[in-house]
């Protein structure tokens, strides 16, 4: 396989963004732009990834384009998926050995919408969505389940909340309210808008454009079954595969950076892919107090290429989730040394 | 068709064919920063364009980037309520959720100055009347139905004047003038 | 000059009937009804299959967000890799290359595509129409912004005032040699069509595509497996490309990113003479006009000749030697995610020999087409009888 390394990124993330999707993006693919001394021209292919039904708006991406300059034509896909598949599809173009930069970008604004309604419709149109359980309710059913049989525990959720910082305490966390029982606010996400873009480029090339590149030297990705009744919701196969696939273990992992918007998805990851359940260090960003449909996934795979280049890691993991209740999951391993 | 096995007790039930499930979505869009000058200004009978950093183009309306490049513009100017009609489609399809009286007229007007066009309608003009080239004019709402929207101006009407001839009308316009440019 | 990458082949495809309202299925039950066909005509189970990667236009054609989330399992995708491609009009097309190149990198052996929509459960028209927020409503759907590009067209080359009726009216001619085609008029007359109401004048209501539900699907297998089977259509080229849809001094009757994307696809494909070399044509042609419009871009004629080539008769299966939509077309079938998939599937079904009634006679070399947003996202491929030259 041809080496492919991550070598620019710039994202940006606010709750309530009064930019556009193209103003918001614009900064954000310029500066990925600058900092590889690329323009547009010179990109070999561009990928990007958002969702019509967040947006409110058919072909809500064709709008977005213009941000990237596509004047003169590019060669250009896109996913109705968070932009860590747009990023998948621009290695697996990498592989057939045509490109040696991308640019792959990934937006989106939960505010305008109502979320929780919106994530309601990705459930089974006959069966399910019909009921307009939300994401909350869907995830409450869950982490009931997996009380009940004894997989996790309360103290589990409240350690994992203060970890990531939705509280500061396992007291503060037991004075909340329920918020879709047994799940609290602590150990549910806060929507954000937001954006990542960045450049990617293949071995000869990568080293010219930045000093540490962030090899992806795994990537793989799976799905689950969707219907409920079908589904057993204490495990996440297909995040299992997907490690396994990407080679998680065939190293030390310094840094995590988990797409897991609740609580009870941080700790099923973890046991899923054998990850230590209090890792020593810290995500740098945390979904669960920023979630930015469409691209937190993206986002994790930036932030953990920024940890490479920071030399706060030599390998890291980032994974990347959609469907309800981890049903799709995308994981990929960044190494800074040369392997 | 799959054959289904269905238990006796469910024997001479019709089965379902369909189900309607109504769907009910609420967006609060924000228009962005370019669109909210725009609009307010609009709100003032003022038509903005946005200017290119990079060549100076004039894009209208203005969404605060320059598509080509990629590039942010912050720049506004003023344009006149005049221009002509780059292309159109007299059209016999109903737009959801307008009433509109049937044909009408939906054209890319080109205002004096823009280098792109926009969507709008033409009307007090019949049909057969339309051409590429053909001069038009903004007619505005009542001073007390304008407000901070994109639809102050109902439609444009023929204007009178001489036509733009068709290699300098609409998208070909750009052209034109840089081969005028070029040639001066 | 090649794709890039390994060999790549389709050797199974499978269609539904497409109709304005597949009341009889439900969202897996369309999708499966054209997987399990193209895995039947492969010779596969669900189990052969490496990944899968579907494709569809917006989800507000059927008020699901993104369906492949539940159809997981309806298209066998249960532990294995999943892509979901959308680019608008283009998307058929793209979601083929997109499965092709997971071939040609090596990265897996054998691969389901499917495009689809299902238009009928959501209402087309509207969600064609959405009102885009700060902005005036103006467009009646598709046709109306199509129609003022294809004025300008008319303008510019003079071209007689029945040329796009009598595309239209081929295209349902050959429709009737396709089983699965939308539109079967088998009493239609020439006639019929210029007297059809204007929509969007100058497009009549015979001029334009129906809304169709529908599905199409492909297994694209490596050369090794390929090799194996019977009449694979070998991918000889493919390419994308995509430019903004208004742009100060835009070319839009011919836009550059379609004529680059051809250009990029012969040159893959080492055809310096698309006119001779390619042997049947299915391109998106959704307004009829767009077809001597596409040919001019694509290179098969010199820009403002293809008219003649329309007039003349030769993109007809009777008798002409450039045959195009023998399968009658986006002009006779479209659900709008799968239309693309449908070109570029019955190109390589033209190069097997499998395209039935509407087979063009020893046809070797076939182009599939499409394309999508304000004629600005193309997808194109070549696909040949026989493996590319090395």
């Amino acid at each position: 396989m041809r080496k492919v390394a991550i070598v620019a990124a710039a994202s940006r993330q606010e709750e309530k963004m009064l930019d556009t999707e193209v103003e918001m993006m614009i900064p954000l693919i310029s500066e990925v732009k600058a900092k590889t001394g690329l323009d547009q021209t010179e990109i070999g292919f561009t990928c990007s990834g958002s969702s019509d039904f967040l947006a409110g708006q058919a072909f809500s991406f064709v709008m977005t384009l213009d941000a990237v300059g596509p004047v003169p034509p590019i060669s250009e896909s896109h996913v109705e998926m968070d932009g860590a598949w747009a990023l998948y599809e621009t290695w697996v173009k990498f592989q057939m050995g045509i490109i040696d930069t991308a640019l792959v970008y990934s937006y989106g604004k939960p505010s305008p919408g109502s979320l929780q309604d919106v994530l309601s419709t990705q459930l089974d149109p006959y069966y399910v969505a019909p009921l307009w359980p939300d994401a909350h309710a869907v995830a409450g059913l869950q982490a009931r389940t997996l009380l009940e049989q004894g997989i996790i525990n309360v103290d589990q959720l409240a350690d994992c909340a203060v970890r990531a910082g939705t509280v500061e305490s396992r007291e503060e966390y037991f004075s909340q309210p329920m918020l879709s029982d047994p799940l609290r606010k602590a150990d549910c996400p806060t929507y954000a808008d937001g954006g990542v873009a960045m450049i990617l480029a293949a071995e000869g090339k990568a080293e010219e454009l930045c000093e540490k590149p962030a090899w992806i030297t795994g990537i793989d990705h799976r799905i689950d079954v969707h219907h409920f009744g079908v589904r057993d919701f204490t495990t996440v196969p297909s995040a299992r595969i997907a490690a396994e696939k990407a080679g998680v273990h065939d190293g030390p992992i310094d840094i995590a950076e988990l797409h897991a918007a609740y609580t009870t998805h941080d700790l099923l990851l973890r046991k899923e892919m054998g990850l230590p359940e209090t890792p020593n260090h810290s995500q740098r960003s945390y979904p669960i107090k920023a979630d930015t449909l469409m691209a937190s996934g993206l986002l994790r795979i930036a932030e953990a290429a920024r940890a490479i280049w920071e030399g706060d890691a030599n390998r890291a993991l980032a994974h990347a989730t959609a469907g309800p209740l981890l049903q799709q999951n995308l994981i990929c391993v960044l190494s800074g040394e040369d392997t | 068709m799959t054959d289904v096995n269905v238990p006796s007790s469910l024997d001479g039930v019709e089965p379902v064919q369909s189900v309607r499930t109504p769907i009910r979505m609420e967006y609060t869009f924000t228009p962005g920063v370019a669109a909210q000058t725009y609009l307010r200004e609009f709100g003032n009978k003022k038509i903005l364009g946005n200017v290119s950093p990079i060549d100076g183009a004039i894009l209208v309306p203005p969404r605060g980037a320059d598509p080509r490049h990629g590039a942010l513009c912050e720049e506004f100017v003023e344009m006149p309520h005049t221009g002509h009609i780059g292309s159109y489609c007299v059209t016999n399809v109903p737009i959801p959720g307008r009433d509109l009286d049937l044909p009408y007229i939906s054209a890319w007007i080109f205002l004096d100055g823009a280098d792109v066009g926009f969507l709008n309608l033409v009307a007090e003009c019949p049909p057969e009347e339309c051409r590429i080239g053909m001069r038009v004019e903004a007619v505005w709402k009542p001073d007390e139905e304008i407000g901070m929207t994109a639809e102050n101006i109902l439609y444009w009407k023929p204007s009178g004047g001489p036509d733009i001839p068709f290699a300098e009308a609409g998208v070909r316009g750009w052209h034109a003038r840089k081969q005028g440019e070029t040639n001066a | 000059m090649g794709t890039g990458g390994e060999l790549a082949a389709v050797v199974g495809v499978g269609m539904t009937k497409f109709s304005a309202t597949r009341g009889d299925v439900s969202m897996p039950g369309l999708v499966r009804e054209a997987a399990q066909r193209a895995l039947e005509d492969a010779g596969m189970q669900w189990d052969d299959i490496d990944a899968v990667v579907m494709g569809k236009a917006p989800d507000f054609f059927e008020g699901v967000m993104m369906p492949e989330i539940f159809l997981s399992e309806a298209l066998g995708c249960v532990g294995k890799p999943m892509l979901r491609v959308h680019t608008a009009g283009s998307v058929g097309g793209s979601t083929a290359l997109v499965a092709a190149s997971l071939v040609h990198s090596g990265v897996h052996e054998r691969v389901l595509t499917v495009a689809w929509e299902k238009q009928s459960e959501s209402n087309a028209m509207w969600a064609l129409s959405l009102k885009q927020p700060f902005q005036v409503s103006i467009n009646a759907g598709a046709g109306g912004y199509f129609s003022p590009i294809i004025r300008q067209y008319m303008e510019v080359t003079q071209a007689p005032e029945l040329i796009g009726c009598m595309v239209a009216f081929k295209d349902r001619q050959h429709a009737l040699l396709n089983p699965y085609a939308h539109l079967h008029q088998p009493d239609l007359t020439f006639d019929q069509v210029v007297e059809s109401p204007m929509l969007w004048e100058p497009i009549r209501y015979s001029e334009t595509c129906p809304s169709s539900d529908g599905a199409a699907a492909m297994v694209i297998v490596n050369e090794a497996e390929a090799d194996k089977a019977e009449n694979p259509a070998w991918i000889h080229a493919g390419a994308m490309r995509s430019e903004a849809n208004n742009f100060p001094g835009r070319d839009e009757v011919n836009p550059l990113a379609s004529r680059e994307c051809a250009a990029d696809l012969w040159k893959q494909a080492g055809i310096t003479n698309p006119r001779e070399e390619i042997d049947v044509v299915e391109m998106y042609v959704p307004f009829s006009w767009y077809e001597p419009m596409w040919l001019e871009s694509l290179g098969f004629c010199e820009r403002g000749d293809g008219w003649k080539l329309v007039e003349s008769g030769v993109t007809h299966i009777e008798g002409g030697d450039l045959p195009v939509n023998c399968s009658g077309g986006v002009l006779s079938s479209n659900p709008i995610g799968a239309s693309g998939m449908i070109r570029f599937a019955e190109a390589a079904l033209q190069v097997r020999g499998m395209a039935g009634d509407h087979q063009v006679t020893g046809a070797k070399k076939a182009m599939g087409h499409a394309y999508g947003g304000g004629a600005q996202y193309f997808a194109m491929w070549v696909v040949g009888q026989d493996k590319p030259a090395a």
